[in-house]
């Protein structure tokens, strides 16, 4: 069991490493390019809390749907809008929002954790309890008493923001643009 | 067994670092990066209450799900609209783009 517990705590600081450093670079480099990539590792580092806490399905749609899709497709709009990126100053007043961030942090601290530290009183037996699985999502998904409505807006929204991003970033032609102002 | 705290504390500085990158980032597709930084903190954040407190219920593991499906939205839409501003003034940087101001 000890053996377990060590592991355990051992991913838990790798993968707190991976994702609070990826974040870091996201925020800090210079090169826009390398900043996907530390995206890439930080939402890796996130896969990996997923994994910890028993939710493997979601640790999945996180590599494939946050690493193979959105972060590529940040890659691409760095690539589009490259030519300038690399001349402007990286940051707008950093030590005032890097105060600001500080700051919020430690409200957090003391507003949620430490309350979270002190006075919540853990009950081992819920470690041993047994976890809804995918199987229990899918049902959910799909069941009227459950979370139908949301899926189905959500899908519909889905679909609106991929039409309207395919026309919001469409090339305007040039005998249209009269006709749209 | 890790305290929940602990995952708190993560989440807690993954959202801040997010915060700092969107107000100080002048870059607009490093902000977009950021607001996914803080999104993936407020997942973080929803799957360990759902572990420790009602593992035993759907609702937080299907509320993480849609959060990644609104993620995804946000992100297509964002870009697009840096590309579309980047076309038209050829820069990526949120303050020059204020053609709807009066």
């Amino acid at each position: 069991m000890g053996d377990v517990n060590f592991f355990l705590i051992l991913s838990f600081v790798v993968f707190s490493i991976i994702t609070l450093g990826g974040a870091i670079g996201v925020v800090t480099t210079r090169n826009l390019f390398r900043g996907t990539i530390w995206l890439m590792v930080s939402l890796f580092g996130v896969a990996g809390y997923y994994v910890l806490l028993e939710a493997p399905f979601l640790a999945a749609v996180q590599v494939l749907v946050y690493i193979g899709a959105i972060a590529i497709l940040f890659t691409f709009a760095v690539m589009l809008t490259r030519s300038l990126t690399a001349l402007t100053d990286r940051y707008n007043r950093p030590i005032a929002n890097l105060v600001g961030s500080v700051l919020l942090f430690a409200l957090l601290m003391l507003g949620v954790i430490l309350p979270v530290w002190y006075g919540w009183e853990f009950d081992p037996a819920i470690m041993t309890t047994k976890v809804q699985d995918t199987a229990a999502l899918g049902a959910a998904l799909v069941d009227k008493e459950g979370f139908v409505l949301p899926f189905e807006v959500v899908s519909l929204l889905l679909t609106a923001a991929m039409i309207g991003a395919i026309v919001i970033a469409r090339e305007v032609e040039e005998d249209e643009k009269g006709k749209r102002g | 067994m890790i305290p929940l705290w602990l995952y708190l504390l993560v989440s807690a500085a993954l959202f801040s670092i997010g915060v700092f990158g969107v107000l100080a980032r002048r870059n607009g597709v490093a902000v977009l990066m950021s607001v996914e930084l803080m999104l993936n903190a407020v997942n973080i954040n929803l799957i360990a209450f759902w572990r420790y407190l009602a593992p035993n219920e759907i609702n937080g593991f299907a509320f993480t799900a849609f959060v990644i499906v609104i993620a995804a939205a946000e992100a297509a839409v964002g870009l697009a609209i840096i590309i579309s501003v980047y076309r038209s003034r050829h820069s990526v940087i949120p303050e020059e783009a204020d053609m709807l101001k009066g």
